[in-house]
């Protein structure tokens, strides 16, 4: 037998490189599975080609002053990102500055407080929040929220805190408040759902070593908190990925307009909602370009947010050995 | 045993996969090859309900044929044919010259049917259409008359009450050919907004905020008060909102209708170019309602593969003959008879290899 395998001694090492119990069946399957995981690489790769060359024509011409320039004039032929590259971030941050208190105390609720029937149709409840399309988001959007805001948040606002840039300007119940607070909805859902895992890998071990020291139940939920907290910070940024994305009930309730400005209440626009928009009557190849450059920046921001996301979580992981594991 | 059995299994997994891969595949190829002609179109989502009951009504008489067309937008239109992945293109404003001279060969705009772009606003209480002059409409979209009850809007329209509450102005988010055709009126008539703003499918508006698609525009205006925006003809006639009479080159107040947007049309024939890229807002005529278009059907002069074009000009000639009955019902406004002549000689002139096609 060793002869043999001497005599093939070449093959049955790359046999054994691809398979390494020598079984025909393992490596074709490995092989396959290979396959399948280099694709998504490929994909993931090629996607940052295609927008890198296609865009090109837009940065030869603008360069940096793309991220930097305040005019988005088609007409013209002028085209600068700062305006969305603004309301992309300014929606995402209202939406997680609404969103994580409400996701973080919905997880708190259903791990540490209710009872285990209560706790699963609620928690039911919230997942499905998730499974709505996010344009029926936009027309709640537009029908509800834009009304109530315009007929009573945002005069209330204005009235006692119009002194504050934030809360000054038309109020129309279109506009980067509006689209934060649908953002607020659509990722409450993903956050608490990764909180509620979170705080559930927290050891019982930590609570009961809290209250046996005399802690009261508050104090006990903190030191659960503080235990979960990379966890909880990776929850919140797959929220802020998922929010800086977001494109459909955004579009339909922020205005759309490309302009910078502090209040809440003047309409914005985000990168996603700028591409959806214009790029089907994009005419004119430094138009379509800068359309495309506009992805190509909403991809990199992503992208980071979500390696960030990423390292945070497997740090947990790592250190605890398990909290923050479903993220 | 089991070793033997398990990897083939596997090879029994993998022939299914492959069996399944070669028969799609064979269905695809079968599907295009068993001798029906396949022509794809895409273009102006505008006047695609339309285009869709041509479909419907043409393949009935012509079950050989395949005619698609998607409603993806002009801009998208535009440059799929100029790609050359579809057979034939549709926008709603005509190509730019720039765009005919990147084309690989020379297009042919057959024009089909009109639309028009309406005023309509939220102002409670008022029951009567407004009036609008064509400044009036400029300097509210640019930002200058701030107030309903601005002296210019009042004196176009005396004995209404209008409300001392800002104008809140509605525009379309996304590119779009109607926003095409309501600036280059606003562009033809204030030369305030041709310099500040321009005439395009997205241009940078001064003030407003952004609605998506007629729908969107409408819905904002709807929910909110004391607002004002612009929509398709088509789309405000089938959901009863309310729509503003606009004052035209001859100076009459005109309600935006089907009858007085062919009337634009023929008002303008006279100046129409031999290639029929014409934009036909602010028309001369008694009748004319101003805000009026063409939407045109592009094609390439040249066919490349006989049969198809053979198919498509005929097609078009239907389109223009006896396709143009249904739009009515469809609030499109018909072509008049000299524009279906001009449309004709268009047609005719489609060529594939040197010979006629009709």
């Amino acid at each position: 037998m060793s002869a043999v395998s001497e005599k093939f001694g070449a093959y049955s090492t790359w046999r054994r490189a691809i398979s390494p119990t020598g079984n025909t069946g393992d490596a074709v399957f490995r092989f396959l599975m290979l396959l399948v995981a280099l694709l998504m690489v490929g994909i993931v790769l090629a996607m940052v080609i295609a927008l890198a060359s296609e865009s090109m024509p837009s940065l030869r011409q603008f360069g940096f002053s793309f991220l930097t320039s305040r005019d988005w004039n088609p007409v013209k032929g002028e085209f600068g990102a700062l305006p969305f590259l603004w309301g992309t971030i300014a929606s995402s941050i209202i939406a997680l500055l609404i969103s994580v208190p409400f996701s973080i105390g919905i997880a708190i609720f259903l791990v540490e407080q209710a009872p285990r029937y209560i706790a699963r149709p609620v928690g039911f409840l919230v997942e499905l929040l998730a499974a709505i399309p996010s344009v029926v988001y936009g027309v709640w959007g537009i029908f509800v929220l834009a009304p109530i805001l315009r007929n009573y948040v945002e005069p209330g606002l204005a009235k006692w805190f119009s002194w504050i840039p934030l809360f000054s300007g038309s109020i129309t119940g279109y506009g980067l408040l509006t689209g934060g607070i649908i953002l607020a909805i659509m990722v409450t859902p993903i956050i608490s759902a990764v909180v509620r895992d979170v705080l559930a890998a927290v050891p019982g071990s930590q609570r009961e070593a809290a209250l046996a020291l005399g802690a009261t139940k508050w104090e006990m939920i903190r030191v659960v908190l503080v235990n979960g907290m990379p966890g909880i910070t990776g929850a919140v940024i797959l929220g802020l990925g998922r929010a800086l994305g977001e494109t459909m009930a955004v579009t339909m309730v922020i205005g759309n307009r490309p302009e910078i400005s502090f209040s809440l209440f003047e309409p914005s626009y985000t990168i996603a909602s700028a591409i959806a928009n214009e790029f089907t009557e994009a005419t004119g190849d430094l138009y379509l370009s800068a359309l495309v450059e506009l992805g190509l920046i909403l991809f990199l921001v992503t992208f980071v947010v979500n390696g960030f996301a990423r390292l945070l979580v497997w740090n947990v992981t790592r250190q605890t050995g398990g909290v923050g594991r479903a993220a | 045993m089991s070793v033997l059995k398990r990897s083939s299994q596997l090879l029994v997994w993998l022939s299914v996969v492959v069996f399944l891969f070669v028969s799609m595949a064979c269905n695809g190829g079968s599907g295009a090859g068993s001798g029906s002609l396949r022509l794809q179109g895409a273009g102006a989502t505008f006047p695609n309900p339309l285009y869709q009951k041509w479909l419907s009504e043409y393949s009935k008489q012509h079950p050989e044929l395949k005619i698609e067309y998607q409603s993806i937008g002009s801009g998208a239109g535009i440059k799929q044919l100029k790609e050359q992945t579809i057979d034939y293109g549709a926008s709603d404003a005509p190509m730019t010259d720039a765009d005919i001279k990147s084309a690989p060969g020379e297009i042919v705009h057959v024009p089909t049917v009109l639309g028009a772009v309406v005023i309509t606003y939220n102002l409670q209480g008022i029951t009567q259409p407004l009036r609008f002059s064509p400044e009036v409409i400029a300097d509210i979209f640019l930002g200058k008359i701030k107030k309903w009850n601005d002296p210019k809007i009042t004196a176009d329209n005396p004995g209404v009450t209008l409300p001392a509450s800002d104008i809140t102005v509605v525009h379309r988010a996304e590119g779009s050919g109607t926003s095409a055709v309501f600036t280059d009126y606003l562009s033809k008539v204030s030369a305030e907004w041709k310099e500040k703003v321009g005439a395009g499918t997205s241009p940078s508006w001064p003030i407003g905020m952004g609605g998506k698609g007629n729908e969107g525009v409408t819905g904002q205006v709807k929910s909110t008060p004391n607002t004002i925006g612009y929509v398709e003809l088509a789309y405000a006639v089938q959901n009863k909102l309310p729509v503003g009479q606009v004052k035209n080159a001859s100076g009459v107040f005109i309600t935006p209708s089907i009858d007085t947007v062919t009337a634009a049309a023929a008002a303008s024939a006279a100046n129409m170019p031999d290639d029929l890229r014409v934009s036909i807002t602010n028309a001369a005529g008694p009748d004319a309602y101003p805000i009026s278009s063409y939407t045109y059907v592009l094609l390439y002069k040249n066919q490349k593969d006989a049969a198809k074009g053979k198919a498509l000009v005929n097609f078009l000639w239907w389109g223009i003959h006896d396709g143009e009955s249904f739009a009515k019902d469809l609030q499109y406004a018909p072509l008049p008879a000299d524009i279906v002549k001009r449309a004709e000689a268009k047609i005719n002139s489609v060529t594939a290899n040197g010979a006629a096609l009709r």
